[in-house]
């Protein structure tokens, strides 16, 4: 590798040239992993430290004793410099070997000192582009460019860029990919930036997530924070802290031991932690359109922000939990082809693209997700039961011996471009599955069914939290579904550009 | 009992000879899963420790003896546009594959299937519930029935 590779600038970083990341990418993984080993230190140091001030007996015995009494101080404190100066010199080599190239057909990243990696993905098959700021880059004005591709872990990851860069490149990396012909590099320009350093990590840490020159301001749901918190506290894990916290006061309080706490605790912190992050994840949250897809903005101190372009997502569902529905709010998932390696818990906060908001927020969320769709029949989906009439094909009569209470809500609506399955009278539910992405369609009848006369549908998309199937349906009526969901299926795909959404427009 | 059936669907069989291998593996399986029933019975003094053997034995040899109606029950057929997919008597299920679809297509044999020369087919798309398997298919049927798959993909090519 040379060691003359241009010095980064924003709007050269898709040249076609290799580039490397964010000079100061070593201070930021090494600072992350350094702190996390001080923290560690600290964590087993704490007695230490605390008898330091309180003076009780000290621990006989352990190394930090033998290093003192041997009067081995300045080797000890040589080895642990030698130690970090290695880490550092590790994490400098990681950055000089760390470089990217993306052209007008492919992202290609090289990495590794030891264990050379190559990585390379086509630009048309992008599922995502995500940027995240973790608090402690946010300092730096650091930023994380995640380029998701369908797969598992099968992401391209940029960590780190200066934080101006990484939106122009995924501004420049959109229009790539959309096939749009003309670029659009000039008004890639932006507002004027502070000239002193300060000042401008200041003005970065406040403002809006959106640059103001891509996007529209206005986030079209404005998400209070009170309505996040109540939308956590009604919650069935809201519910089962509190039944934990009710029974460890009252047992307690009966029984007079405290040992009780040993059982509780632990559950009760996952379970309060859980809560918090879901709060604080959600906070500042954004929605708005773009020309290359809906843009969605989370996070308070760590930020992310990602861009999903037309046509990658593969179903939408809107549900409504049973304690939300006094409050009348809505939450919309969606199945995405991209699948990270993330725990759980990122994995649910990827899939949520409307933590929590009205019917009409709702909407307009779904407006911006899938434009094609007919909002009346959404409106209608979400209704607490089916008029005759509205368009939708519900179960029979019969069904109610296995639909208690939904079989006049469970039914299903074909349109032009997409299947809506509208299900659950307790927890409510509209699962959208647009035809272009149906991967394919099945209709199974099983003895309980058979005995009934009914039959189930089920449509197949990628995986994900959501899972497009109804059951309870008339036989004749299931049979009509999975002809037009075949034939519509295939039409849809054939005429589907939106690998490459903006190959059509004419040049701009 | 052709409810939900998509109406013209000529269907292919697979091969007969695949009910002597999905008859071993049932047996097998029923035998097994009796004898683990039966372990209670066997170990310890439990008075109504027959009870599970015999329950779970009626209903493998109810499965065993329906087997044939099921081999026979599964079908196939390649349309103009999608592959069509159908199997199980008592619990029936239809799929419809767009070929466009297709992220790749396996052929695999089992010990007992590559002795009577067959092999099994699967079909392979983004969604993983689509699962769409096709046992019994003569080792020449299946490679060819897998390049032609692929050659019809090929042409219907869409993205994801």
């Amino acid at each position: 590798m040379s060691a003359a590779l241009p010095v980064v600038r924003a709007q050269e970083l898709a040249d076609g040239e290799w580039h490397r990341l964010h000079p100061a990418t070593p201070l930021l993984r090494g600072g992350i992993a350094f702190l996390a080993v001080v923290g560690v230190l600290l964590n087993n140091f704490r007695e230490r430290i605390i008898d330091l001030f309180v003076g009780a007996p000290s621990y006989r015995g352990d190394p930090v004793d033998y290093v003192i009494d041997r009067g081995l101080v300045p080797l000890a404190l040589l080895a642990v410099i030698v130690v970090l100066a290695l880490f550092v010199a590790g994490y400098y080599l990681a950055w000089r070997f760390h470089s990217f190239r993306i052209t007008e057909e492919v992202v290609e990243v090289r990495r590794g000192i030891l264990f050379r990696s190559h990585r390379k993905a086509r630009l048309d098959r992008v599922q995502a582009i995500n940027i995240s700021r973790p608090a402690f880059a946010r300092l730096f004005g650091a930023a994380k460019l995640e380029i998701s591709q369908a797969g598992h872990d099968a992401n391209v990851q940029l960590s780190y860029l200066s934080g101006t860069s990484a939106d122009a490149l995924r501004a420049e990396i959109l229009r790539l990919a959309s096939g749009a012909r003309e670029s659009a590099r000039a008004s890639a320009e932006s507002a004027p930036v502070p000239a002193n350093v300060v000042e401008r990590r200041v003005a970065e840490l406040l403002a809006p997530e959106f640059d103001p020159a891509a996007a529209p301001p206005e986030s079209v749901v404005r998400m209070h924070p009170a309505r996040l918190a109540g939308s956590v506290l009604l919650s069935e894990s809201a519910l089962v802290f509190a039944a934990l916290l009710a029974g460890l006061v009252v047992l307690t309080s009966l029984t007079g031991h405290y040992y009780f706490a040993f059982g509780f605790v632990p559950a009760l912190l996952g379970l309060g932690t859980y809560l918090l992050n879901r709060f604080t994840k959600s906070l500042r949250y954004s929605i708005a359109a773009t020309p290359d897809g809906v843009r969605v903005g989370f996070g308070l101190l760590s930020t992310t922000n990602e861009t999903l372009p037309p046509g990658r997502i593969h179903s939408v569902a809107v549900s409504q939990r049973i304690l939300w529905r006094p409050a009348g709010w809505w939450e919309i998932r969606v199945n995405r082809a991209a699948r990270g390696h993330d725990r759980g818990s990122q994995q649910q906060q990827r899939s949520t693209i409307l933590p929590v908001g009205s019917a009409d927020d709702a909407l307009r969320v779904l407006g911006l997700l899938l434009p094609g769709i007919d909002l009346d029949d959404v409106r209608l989906g979400l209704a607490a039961r089916g008029v005759p009439g509205d368009g939708y094909t519900t179960s029979p009569r019969r069904a109610a011996a296995i639909r208690w209470f939904s079989w006049r809500r469970n039914g299903f609506l074909l349109t032009r471009d997409a299947v809506l399955l509208r299900r659950g009278a307790v927890w409510r539910e509209l699962v959208i599955v647009p035809l272009p992405r149906v991967q394919s369609v099945g209709v199974r009848q099983g003895p309980i069914l058979r005995g009934l006369r009914l039959a189930a549908v089920h449509v197949h998309t990628v995986m994900g939290p959501i899972d497009a199937r109804l059951g309870a349906l008339d036989p004749p009526d299931a049979a009509a579904f999975f002809r037009y969901v075949e034939r519509g299926a295939i039409v849809a795909a054939r005429g589907d550009t939106s690998h490459r959404w903006r190959s059509g427009e004419a040049t701009a | 009992m052709t409810d939900i059936e998509p109406p013209g669907a000529t269907w292919r069989r697979v091969s007969p000879k695949y009910l002597v291998v999905d008859l071993v593996s049932t047996f097998v399986t029923g035998a097994v899963l009796t004898v683990l029933s039966a372990l209670p019975l066997i170990l310890g003094h439990w008075v109504y420790g027959w009870i599970p053997p015999v329950v779970v034995g009626i209903v493998a040899l109810i499965v065993l003896v329906l087997t044939p109606r099921r081999v026979r029950a599964i079908g196939y057929e390649l349309r103009e546009d999608d592959l069509l997919f159908r199997r199980g008597i008592m619990f029936r299920r239809i799929v419809a594959v767009p070929y466009g679809r297709m992220q790749l297509v396996d052929i695999n044999r089992g010990p007992l299937s590559r002795a009577l020369g067959l092999s099994e087919l699967k079909f392979v798309t983004a969604a993983a519930s689509s699962g769409v398997v096709i046992p019994g298919l003569p080792q020449e049927d299946a490679e060819r029935l897998r390049d032609d798959l692929v050659a019809r993909a090929e042409s219907r090519r869409v993205g994801l």
